[in-house]
């Protein structure tokens, strides 16, 4: 498999008055293309900030980022910006729908971000809708629907541009276990059958296991790498 | 057009997330409301007072007092004055071949104001024939004219409105004389309808008074003033300022202009200022309300640039319903009203507000922009927060 992600001696070191606390020291690593990664490790161990930084949401203090070929890690906020858009979608911990849009509102977002004409932006937010099984909630209010749907549409959100990357932040922290296995059956669904490569955040050792590789982090480092 | 469908989008967000907010976003909307009702109201009181008395004169007149006065009250001319007046080149000349000259009488009478039932000043004017012909707006609406010789006298309309005791047929006790008012007349609306008109002859008898206060002439043509002027000011036997009629009662503005003026700038720039905190302090609110919103929006891709144009529009929109509500409602309350004032001659001169199509707009621009600058530095912020640090915020 090619290499989508490639990290090579990253640095995140954060300044707050006159204390500065290294989050992440001279990490590398490689995530394959149709990869599914899990990233765990305890409160503090720098994989969220990791996450951040391979979608493109922070920028390293020393090092490279490459996706799909591209450096992120020298593009401006308004570049990552436009990169992120096109390539990388997110599912969050806490959904982070817009409350007043329903949930085909929510979704088309990120097609307001690209050419599509009104037409294929709502087809196409019928197919991401379809996908994650929540075609019949399409115009209900994120406060009208579960959790477990509320992530869902979060899911779709992420999908319907059909991004290069699909990072997810504890997807299923805010789940119970039913609900959460319905979500990890989802994301592995995506990864297996559409070929969707993803790296997901996650302090539930069970939640891992569905992905395809995990590796622990503690102190800004990988530790190590188990193959699920 | 991308950049414009993702900021319309999210000005339909934010302005759909005002519900959730309220309070909040009344501030903006009362706050505007106020500011703009307050400023239009004042401007156009001073509006409807200008045109009242720029209303008042013509081109083609122009008006004698002797030198230095202010205004009537303080003027005064013998008859042999005013014959070398009414000689002077420039002045028009009637059917009979007399020169087309007023000499009028200007005096002060009290009266109790309808509204307060407190003594105030009425203009009291005698006036000739002449005085009628040369003022062809001047028309009597009800009742007849005064007939000279008698105790008579007509009232403006506005006149009539203001004071208590001058409808027709009333006996009106003025300066120890009794006088029956016949007749009310209209004037366009100008300053005379706030005056009472009697005959000259009969006014000089009765208030003592041997000459005129001030003369109105015709000229033959609006060009010939600087002629007739010229000849007047450089005559040894007189000291008068001339001037055109228009412009008299323009100057007669000026000072009552200024003082709204000023007004209107103070009570502005306070209620503004105050406006454009209550703008920031909801915008704050609202940009730290929705950070979470903002930081996910920022992640999907939307730009810092959409974020700072949507958070400005959003409060300019709300903005400009405040100062809808407030400019409509300076119109419905104060367009038309009626009020007196003290005029350049202690006198009352009735006018009313005037609510333009101008002062409306005017205070649309300024409700979009105390929205702008309400909108402004809480939309920098919106754009400027690290977007992993605010996703935290969740």
């Amino acid at each position: 498999m090619t290499t989508l992600v490639s990290i090579r001696g990253v640095a995140k070191r954060y300044t707050r008055g006159k204390q500065t606390v290294d989050v992440l020291q001279a990490l590398d690593l490689d995530i394959a293309s149709g990869d599914f990664l899990a990233l765990m490790g305890p409160s503090g161990s720098g994989k969220t900030t990791l996450l951040n930084l391979i979608g493109g949401l922070d920028k390293p203090s020393a090092g490279e980022i490459i996706v799909d070929g591209k450096r992120i890690d020298q593009l401006s906020s308004g570049q990552l910006a436009k990169w992120r858009a096109r390539h990388v979608g997110f599912v969050f911990q806490f959904y982070n729908l817009l409350p007043v849009l329903s949930a085909e509102a929510n979704v088309e977002l990120p097609l307001l971000l690209t050419s599509l004409n009104k037409a294929q932006r709502k087809k196409n937010v019928a197919a991401a809708l379809a996908v994650v099984g929540l075609s019949d909630r399409a115009t209900h209010k994120p406060s009208e629907l579960s959790g477990g749907q509320q992530q869902r549409v979060a899911i779709a959100r992420a999908l319907v541009a059909d991004p290069t990357l699909l990072v997810c932040d504890e997807p299923t922290g805010d789940l119970d276990r039913k609900t959460a296995d319905e979500i990890l059956t989802l994301l592995q669904a995506l990864n297996r059958n559409h070929g969707k490569t993803i790296v997901m955040v996650t302090h539930d050792a069970k939640a891992a296991e569905y992905a395809s590789h995990r590796l622990d982090m503690d102190k800004g480092a990988l530790v190590s790498g188990v193959v699920a | 057009m991308k950049f414009l469908a993702q900021m319309f989008k999210l000005i339909s967000i934010n302005l759909k997330s005002v519900p959730a907010r309220w309070g909040a976003t009344l501030v903006i909307v009362v706050g505007l409301a106020g500011v703009v009702g307050v400023v239009t109201a004042l401007q156009s009181m001073s509006t409807g007072m200008v045109a009242t008395l720029r209303a008042t004169g013509s081109a083609d007149r122009a008006i004698v007092l002797r030198g230095g006065s202010n205004s009537e009250l303080s003027s005064f001319f013998t008859r042999d004055q005013a014959i070398v007046i009414e000689q002077a080149p420039g002045v028009a000349k009637g059917d009979d071949g007399k020169p087309l000259a007023s000499g009028e009488l200007s005096l002060i009478a009290e009266r109790p104001l309808r509204r307060s039932n407190t003594d105030s000043n009425v203009s009291l004017r005698g006036i000739g024939p002449a005085g009628f012909a040369i003022r062809p707006e001047l028309q009597i609406v009800e009742g007849r004219s005064f007939k000279p010789g008698l105790q008579e006298l007509i009232v403006g309309l506005k006149a009539r409105e203001q004071f208590v005791g001058l409808d027709i047929g009333s006996a009106v006790q003025i300066r120890g004389s009794q006088w029956t008012v016949v007749g009310v007349f209209a004037s366009n609306g100008d300053a005379h309808e706030s005056e009472v008109l009697v005959d000259i002859e009969t006014a000089q008898s009765a208030f003592r008074r041997n000459g005129y206060s001030s003369l109105l002439v015709k000229l033959a043509d609006p060009s010939a003033f600087q002629a007739f002027k010229d000849s007047l000011t450089t005559d040894p036997r007189l000291q008068v300022d001339v001037q055109n009629e228009v412009e008299y009662f323009s100057s007669q503005s000026r000072s009552f202009t200024k003082t709204i003026g000023v007004l209107v700038s103070v009570v502005g720039v306070i209620m503004g200022l105050g406006a454009i905190f209550a703008a920031l302090n909801t915008m704050y609110s609202a940009v730290a309300a929705r950070t979470v919103e903002i930081a996910t929006l920022r992640a999907l891709g939307f730009g810092g640039g959409v974020v700072i144009a949507a958070t400005v529009l959003e409060a300019m929109v709300l903005a400009l319903i405040g100062g809808l509500i407030g400019a409509v409602g300076a119109y419905a309350f104060f367009n038309g009203y009626t009020v007196s004032t003290l005029g350049a001659g202690f006198t009352q001169v009735a006018f009313s507000f005037r609510v333009t199509p101008t002062l409306l707009i005017n205070g649309l621009v300024l409700s979009l922009f105390v929205g702008f600058l309400g909108g402004f530095f809480p939309a920098l912020r919106a754009a400027r927060m690290q977007i992993a640090v605010a996703l935290r915020a969740a």
